[in-house]
């Protein structure tokens, strides 16, 4: 009788010990991996002290630039997500048809001396005809790729989604070359402001005013006017707003033309950034900026525009404060590493993402 | 799985449309298709290959079926049974098709467009116009689009006895036209076969009188068929009992074997190369099968499995400072012993990669295997594994392998070591498919937890399908390192595993023989018009997106899948209002 006790006491004990598997090992041993790797590398650097107080100025300015890149991106991903539940594949592609648009307005200006003479009007022109063409290529991807899977369930649409990326890559490699061409680059665009010794590139400023000043059109766009509210109801519960009287189909048409034009000023200022333009530019931005929009959890408006302006910061600190504490030569090569880490983790670990408690209920 | 493109409600309102409205759609359609082509470049590409030398290039044939086609669809939309409105119709449908090209001529002639598109050549513009100027040129594009739909639609009016012979005649002058390279090769054999070759080609190509004989071989085969043999054929297979039909299926499998072995000796190197290439995908498209097209697990970063393969190959038999060889006390392994140990170390890597996705499921895990795989190439790539893995520059003079003292250097015999590694692996993934581990991983493609409830493993299951899909990659990665002898991470692109997702797609997600047909499809057509290459991912982007909308279960469907699609369409019945309204409108 003690025995059965004995097995009583023992067994549940014993059987929660055995659900303890290898396969959690390995997953615990990722987490700690990660953390050590992050804690190890921080300390080692910070007592290394080879960077000084402005190179870190500089390296968060240079990420909070590419992470408002990245925010306008993501909230591409995480409005299309949010009212089709698909997975945007060829965003990021969209975003390159942005900038390249705008390579060859900007070049045509560069020529006349327009980008010289009236730098505040030039941009615009650059930015009206990015966004345009960035605009009307997801309107027909959505129209052409996307619409017939409407209600198709599993991994069609997701493959879909892929052969459009890829087909819009290729349409501009064959159409326009494969060479990665140089943006134009005048004078005014390399100054720097200095504040109290920092110095801050202007360009680095002008792309964070023009994402911002985007983010906050959108975000008045989305919460103030009638679209929005139907947009929101949407990506709430689509079969109720339908039977609330809204036409979907206008929301998904407005969602993808929204992506599209954020995606085009996203366009524009990662090739002011970078300074240079090819078809495969949008590739890694865009799974990068996938990444910032899981992070801040996925269909969620200003999630997004956090997971990126984090992601942004991250990777651009990421390799000298972690990687080169722990002496791994040239840590700038693995940055992507970083970024990818860091989107596998959130993935794994934490899908519904920091602000998106809703939306990961209805995913499971 | 494609209710959307088939929804009744907007097929009826299609036909509810003016002939006239429709014929202008299917001409801005088949107009935008020949002016991307010519815009993207594939019409300059097309334009190098004569099909007739001196007469007719791919370039022309293509915008010939460009015309053609509007016809075509416009008589296959179009209901009428009289051929005058039908051929109105297409007359319009192939001015607007011809306009449109014209257009795009005619600005290339003001404006100068090759600053920004760089394939719009004065030679193409020559192409389009047919070399007469701005006024003439154009016109008689229109006019040339407009005679050629009203062509397609009588073609396509005509009875199967004149259509079928055209047609086939036609598919035959092309494909002897397009690889003549290969065929002319292939027909080097013998004073007879010498003597056909010099009567139907020049070096450059077909000539036209050997156009017009291959041409009547083909209405005259085609007419043969239908007319003659193929009614008492068709009613002996019927008669033939089962078994006979199962030895008749034996004997044509030993008759494709059979010839398998023998073309690349027949063809020549440069085909038994290709050949080789498409063996590989053919292993790693077995591979991937088994995690997307049984297991459902849709796996983008495929190609790390492959890189470990031909990595580990590398390390283990290479002559060079990066080998274990001459840094550890390993000895340098023989390729025979170095390639079950690569296949290994993918089995462990494929575990490994799966351990951490294990919960991720659908879109999540394609992003997520695909985020796996690019850190994979970072890190190879990066100064950091550059001691181990030789960093960009790759690991170079790996042996290859012997059998004694015999060298399977030639692209031939590494072929025949591909092709008997593929038949294995075959073999594998054919007893796999319909083992208790093959319906367990079609238990979770079909529904996840309803499989877990059913008391199947999901950590087990998966795990063996990462596992099991990597060690066909590894298996390919082994031989791909011995066919470059060197490899490098830039070899490694995530372009790869797109590729290998294509095919499957192509062939028939979960089919064996879909595989073949992908790999034959999608890596050695490319490979054989070499020109082509250029463009081949284009192709890949645009058959996901096709196969997706009128074609997912592929080309060569598995009988399953076949099954269950077949069962759809019979067991639905209309509950749908909407649905039955549509089909009572429709009658």
């Amino acid at each position: 009788m003690s025995e059965g006790a004995a097995n009583r006491t023992l067994l549940p004990k014993l059987s929660r010990m055995s659900r303890f598997t290898f396969v959690d090992v390995v997953l615990w041993g990722l987490r700690v991996g990660v953390v050590l790797i992050v804690v190890g590398g921080t300390v080692g650097t910070l007592i290394k002290g080879r960077y000084g107080a402005a190179q870190w100025f500089d390296f968060l300015l240079f990420g909070l630039t590419i992470g408002s890149v990245y925010a306008l991106v993501a909230l591409g991903y995480t409005m299309v997500y949010g009212v089709l539940r698909l997975i945007n594949f060829a965003h990021g592609d969209i975003m390159m048809t942005g900038a390249f648009s705008g390579y060859f307005v900007a070049s045509h200006f560069a020529d006349t001396g327009l980008l010289d003479r009236n730098p505040a009007l030039a941009m615009l022109g650059v930015l009206a005809v990015a966004v345009s063409t960035s605009t009307i290529i997801a309107l027909l991807t959505e129209r052409l790729a996307y619409r017939p899977f409407r209600h198709v369930r599993g991994l069609a649409p997701l493959i879909c989604a892929i052969g459009v990326s890829f087909f819009l890559e290729q349409t501009f490699r064959g159409a326009f070359g494969s060479s990665i061409r140089a943006y134009p680059d005048p004078k005014w665009q390399r100054q720097a402001l200095s504040i109290h010794g920092l110095s801050i590139p202007l360009v680095e400023i002008l792309v964070v005013i023009a994402a911002l000043v985007s983010m906050l059109i959108l975000y008045v766009v989305v919460q103030r006017t009638r679209m929005g509210t139907a947009m929101r109801a949407v990506s709430e519960d689509a079969d109720t707003a339908a039977l609330m009287g809204i036409d979907v189909d206008r929301v998904v048409v407005f969602t993808f033309a929204l992506g599209g034009a954020m995606a085009g000023v996203a366009g524009v200022c990662y090739a002011f950034v970078f300074k240079q333009v090819y078809f495969f530019m949008g590739f890694t931005p865009g799974i990068k900026a996938f990444g910032a929009a899981v992070l801040g959890g996925i269909g969620s408006v200003p999630g997004a525009m956090l997971g990126g302006l984090f992601l942004g910061i991250v990777e651009s600190i990421g390799p000298a404060l972690f990687l080169d504490g722990i002496g791994i030569p040239a840590p700038y090569q693995l940055r992507d590493l970083i970024a990818f880490t860091l989107l596998i983790m959130v993935l794994i670990f934490r899908p519904y993402g920091i602000m998106g408690e809703r939306m990961a209920k209805k995913r499971a | 799985m494609n209710q959307a493109t088939t929804d009744p409600v907007s097929r009826a309102r299609r036909q509810e449309r003016s002939p006239f409205a429709r014929a202008l759609n299917i001409g801005l359609v088949f107009g935008v298709v020949a002016v991307y082509i010519t815009v993207v470049g594939i019409l300059p590409m097309f334009n190098t290959r004569w099909i007739v030398v001196g007469v007719v290039s791919l370039g022309h044939a293509a915008l010939i079926t460009i015309g053609l086609g509007a016809g075509a669809a416009v008589t296959a939309r179009m209901k009428a049974s009289e051929f005058l409105p039908l051929a109105l119709a297409s007359l319009f449908a192939g001015a607007i098709a011809g306009g449109l090209l014209a257009l795009l001529a005619l600005s290339m002639q003001f404006l100068n467009l090759r600053a920004i598109f760089i394939a719009l050549s004065p030679a193409v513009q020559k192409t389009l116009t047919f070399g007469l100027g701005a006024p003439t040129g154009p016109v008689v594009l229109i006019l040339a689009s407009a005679l050629l739909a009203v062509l397609g639609a009588a073609l396509a009016r005509a009875p199967a006895g004149v259509r079928k012979p055209v047609l086939a005649g036609l598919i035959l002058v092309i494909i002897f036209g397009v690889f003549q390279e290969l065929i002319q090769i292939m027909m080097q054999f013998g004073p007879l076969i010498g003597g056909l070759r010099d009567a139907i080609y020049t070096w450059e190509g077909l000539s036209p009188l050997g156009a017009l004989v291959i041409f009547a071989c083909g209405c005259g085969g085609a007419l043969l068929w239908t007319s003659v043999l193929r009614a008492p054929l068709q009613a002996r297979f019927a008669r033939s009992a089962l078994v006979r039909r199962g030895y008749a299926g034996v004997a044509r499998g030993l008759l494709f074997v059979l010839l398998l072995v023998l073309f690349p000796v027949v063809a020549g190197s440069y085909i038994g190369q290709v050949m080789l290439l498409v063996g590989l995908y053919i292993l790693m498209g077995m591979g991937l099968n088994l995690e997307v097209g049984l297991a459902g697990l849709l796996d983008l970063g495929f190609v790390a499995f492959f890189a470990v393969g031909a990595y580990a190959t590398a390390l283990l038999t290479a002559d060079s400072p990066h080998a274990l060889a001459s840094y550890t006390a390993l000895p340098s392994l023989s390729y025979w012993v170095a390639m079950p140990i690569a296949v290994a170390c993918s089995v462990i890597v494929g575990v490994l990669f799966g351990i951490p996705v294990l919960g991720v499921r659908g879109d999540y895990l394609a992003v997520a295997t695909m985020g796996l795989g690019e850190i994979v190439r970072v890190v190879v790539q990066s100064d950091m594994a550059a001691p181990l893995l030789g960093g960009a520059q790759g690991i170079l003079q790996i042996t290859k392998p012997k059998i004694g003292s015999f060298e399977l250097a030639d692209p031939v015999e590494l072929f025949y070591l591909t092709l008997a590694a593929s038949a294995l692996a075959a073999y594998c993934a054919w007893r796999l498919e319909n083992s208790r581990l093959g319906r367990a991983w079609m238990a979770i493609r079909d529904d996840e937890d309803v499989a877990q409830a059913l008391g199947i493993n999901l950590v087990k299951v998966k795990l063996l399908a990462y596992g099991l899909g990597a060690a066909f990659a590894g298996l390919a990665g082994s031989i791909f390192a011995v066919m470059l002898t060197s490899i490098y991470p830039s070899s490694f692109q995530l372009l790869i595993s797109i590729n290998v997702l294509a095919l499957i797609i192509v062939g028939g997600m979960g089919s064996l023989p879909g595989v073949l047909v992908g790999s034959v499809a999608l890596v050695g057509l490319p490979e054989l018009l070499r020109e082509f290459g250029e463009f081949r991912f284009l192709f890949y982007g645009a058959a996901l997106i096709v196969m997706m909308r009128i074609k997912p279960e592929g080309l060569w469907p598995s009988a399953t899948r076949r099954r269950e699609l077949r069962a759809s369409v019979q067991g639905a019945a209309p509950d749908d209002p909407r649905e039955v309204a549509a089909q009572a409108a429709g009658q």
